[in-house]
């Protein structure tokens, strides 16, 4: 039995903070139907776009999506309201992410909800909470990691605020409506009472930072200042970042830099004793580093530090990942089929459970590809 | 308030550092009582692990940040009688992490195999670096190490510039959530069935899921990847998505029709330039929309966009944040208080239930600190 086998999603979320929670409870083994508008769906099979496309749609909408049924209606008309709660009826979860209202103008508010279904996890994300003067602001990605602070931790200091490339606040706030619901659940099937789980993308962005954001909280809120060369963490002494070497980068963790001193056959490293000052000192000692490093090849600082159990890896991308065995072994990628039979690659769920990879061949579903099985399992027609 | 959702599970955390302790700490949020089993003498190793030199008592502050609201128990996993001691407390335990690399739990004789043996219904759940096989199962699982060769130091950044890592733990984070998920997600099944379950996560595998957007587009297209030259924000998209300097600060602006950009801030050279284009010619672009905003400041063109409904924000740091009337109107903040340490102001559990914000004042434990109390319910339990 899959872990959560038995369990009715129904996701009324767009883009990818809320639809990426509910592809992991699938992945886990519940049933997701994705509410879509008729017509137009999910706004990220179009708006959300990269150059590359796969069936007319992003390979975005293709790898958040896949693994859930699509169901489309107007929830402005009341046979579409009235389609969307017989299906609630029998649904353990709502998931929503609209702005505050939304769900409350369509007549689908939590306490309608609750009303005639009170053993429903009625799960929601926002921005910035439901209160406060930027309930109304668009809880977007890039827009919350701007406000919270995050963008003055990447980049050397005198880089302007620099964001993390990946959505990071969609994908966390994401991971933390998953814990809620899940906890909710389990919360449920003692007590037989439902609840209603809220995130912010904002409050997920600064638990992200607890550790950063808490020296900031005890230390008189003195800003951070980002290593002015080589920065991988405001907060830790070096050698701790990413350096350049005559063929490539080389990442140093942790480590002793008179140990490193010694193994590199880099003297001025020597110096430097006392370990307080790999902190107060530490842009003096990144630029020795990085000077020093750039005179071998990543292979050669490899073969010197790795026995010694210096903390060190090669930097890789996406090309030098796949390739290599390591990445391999893992076996994190699988095949998905479309309804048309189209097949795409895509990752695997990360999660393993008694030794088993998670995995699933069933692909994003096509506007509405459900609608008429649905209606037939609910009795809706 | 409430009774909280996990009330009554008990989980022994083994593991050490962020990555374990910080799914304890969410399991502890929601109601576990998290027990950290720890070495007598020195305990987790991120004791002594300070960022920004930051103490708190004998432990560092950075600890006390990831380990409030748990329990410590010391013990000897290679003494015999401690050993049979954390085997009773496994017998009524409902959960236990750990992130030792592979083979250390073999060793001890706490394996999934042996603890299934002593306790069926038993939780596993587990946190390598790299998974347990293939030439990197005996790396370091360190979070930078995991940044660098997961690829995800060239998501962020400009292009042609050198790899930037994102300045935080992500690694540890993302893959502390997995590990919650699996937990959580297998404790309803031991509800319906009964049994327990082995959960496995690593962080190079929570790192690739946290780059599915990206891999599969690169699976796709065979191309890397490519940061926009200037003011990159997100490879797969095209203009303005990005921060940009104004006369006062920074602004950060989102997805939006270029047309509605151009239209908002007047800015005529955009005029130019179809929807199409702008993923396609998005370094030009941004270059015009870089050159344009410094001429005025970030309130300024806030208002003529949020007039618009257009995706825009300030770009803020800390200082700017934690004043602002949006900030307090979450009431992010919690004082702890750990005994006889010197309070200690840090955040609260991202999740509401129910309307209600999950807080608790127990600071982090002192190394051992609940050995006794352990030691009593133990012996009431046995006898």
């Amino acid at each position: 039995m899959t872990l959560l086998e038995g369990i009715l999603i129904a996701d009324f979320s767009q883009f990818l903070s809320g639809p990426s929670a509910s592809l992991r409870l699938a992945d886990l083994g519940a049933e997701v139907i994705k509410f879509e508008r008729e017509g137009t769906g999910d706004i990220c099979r179009t708006l959300y776009v990269s150059d590359t496309r796969i069936e007319g749609e992003s390979t975005i909408f293709h790898a958040i999506n896949r693994n859930k049924k699509s169901f489309t209606l107007n929830l402005k008309t009341p046979t579409g309201l009235k389609k969307a709660k017989k299906i609630l009826a029998t649904a353990d979860v709502l998931i929503h992410n609209f702005r505050p209202g939304v769900m409350e103008s369509l007549g689908l508010s939590y306490e309608e909800v609750y009303t005639v279904h009170p053993e429903i996890i009625y799960a929601e994300i926002s921005g910035y909470g439901t209160e406060g003067p930027w309930r109304d602001r668009p809880g977007q990605d890039l827009l919350v990691q701007s406000v919270s602070g995050l963008t003055y931790l990447s980049g050397n200091r005198n880089d302007p605020p620099t964001p993390m490339g990946v959505s990071i606040s969609d994908i966390y706030a994401g991971a933390h409506l998953v814990q809620g619901i899940l906890a909710a659940l389990f919360q449920k099937n003692r007590t037989g009472k439902g609840a209603r789980v809220q995130v912010s993308l904002l409050e997920s962005m600064l638990d992200f930072q607890f550790e950063a954001i808490t020296c900031y909280y005890n230390d008189g809120r003195q800003l951070p200042e980002r290593s002015e060369i080589n920065n991988a963490n405001a907060y830790v002494a070096a050698p701790y970042g990413v350096y350049k070497t005559k063929d490539g980068y080389l990442a140093l963790a942790m480590n002793s830099i008179t140990v490193l001193g010694e193994l590199l056959k880099c003297p001025p490293l020597s110096v430097y004793t006392d370990s307080k000052k790999w902190f107060s000192q530490r842009d003096e000692i990144k630029k020795i580093l990085s000077d020093h490093l750039k005179s071998q090849s990543t292979g050669y600082w490899l073969e010197i530090l790795e026995p010694a159990d210096i903390w060190t890896a090669e930097v890789l991308d996406y090309s030098g990942l796949v390739d290599h065995p390591g990445y391999e072994v893992l076996k994190m990628e699988q095949d998905v089929l479309f309804g048309n039979g189209f097949k795409m690659k895509t990752t695997r769920c990360p999660i393993r459970i008694n030794g088993k990879r998670l995995t699933s061949s069933t692909g994003a579903p096509s506007l509405g590809e459900h609608t008429l099985e649905i209606e037939k399992k609910f009795g809706l027609t | 308030m409430s009774t909280l959702p996990l009330h009554g599970l008990t989980v022994l955390e083994f593991s050490q550092y962020l990555s374990g302790p910080s799914a304890g700490l969410r399991l502890a949020d929601l109601g576990a009582k998290v027990i950290k089993i720890e070495r007598p003498g020195t305990g987790d190793a991120c004791r002594q692990l300070s960022i920004g030199n930051q103490w708190v008592d004998e432990s560092s502050l950075l600890f006390h940040t990831i380990n409030r609201n748990k329990q410590s128990f010391a013990a000897d996993l290679k003494d015999k009688k401690d050993l049979e001691l954390v085997k009773n407390l496994i017998r009524i335990s409902d959960v236990m992490t750990h992130n030792f690399r592979p083979g250390v739990m073999e060793k001890i004789g706490l394996d999934f195999e042996s603890v299934k043996n002593l306790n069926p219904k038993m939780i596993y759940a587990e946190i390598t670096g790299y998974g347990k096989e293939g030439p990197w199962k005996d790396k370091p699982g360190q979070d930078l190490l995991i940044q660098s060769l997961s690829g995800l130091t060239f998501t962020t950044g400009n292009g042609k510039t050198d790899p930037v890592p994102p300045g935080l733990a992500v690694a540890d984070m993302i893959c502390g959530a997995h590990l919650v998920q699996g937990i959580l997600a297998a404790l309803i099944r031991t509800q319906k069935t009964g049994e327990g379950a082995h959960i496995e996560v690593s962080l190079m595998e929570s790192m690739l899921d946290f780059q599915f957007e990206f891999l599969t587009t690169y699976f796709a297209s065979g191309c890397l990847p490519q940061r926009s030259l200037i003011n990159n924000a997100h490879s797969l998209l095209g203009a303005p998505y990005g921060i940009y300097k104004t006369a006062s600060g920074y602004i950060a602006l989102a997805m939006m029709p270029i047309h509605k950009l151009s239209a908002a801030i007047d800015c005529e050279s955009l005029n130019k330039y179809s929807e199409e284009e702008t993923f396609s010619k998005r370094d030009e672009i941004k270059e015009i929309i870089a050159g344009f905003l410094l001429q005025n400041t970030t309130e300024h063109w806030l208002e003529k966009l949020i007039e618009r409904d257009l995706w825009a924000m300030p770009v803020m740091n800390w200082n700017e944040l934690s004043m602002h009337e949006a900030y307090r109107a979450l009431d992010m903040e919690q004082v702890i208080y750990s005994n006889g340490a010197k309070p200690v102001t840090t955040t609260r559990c991202p999740i509401r239930m129910n309307e209600e914000k999950f807080k608790s004042d127990t600071g982090a434990p002192k190394l051992g600190q609940h050995n006794q109390q352990i030691l009593e319910e133990l012996k009431e339990i046995v006898h």
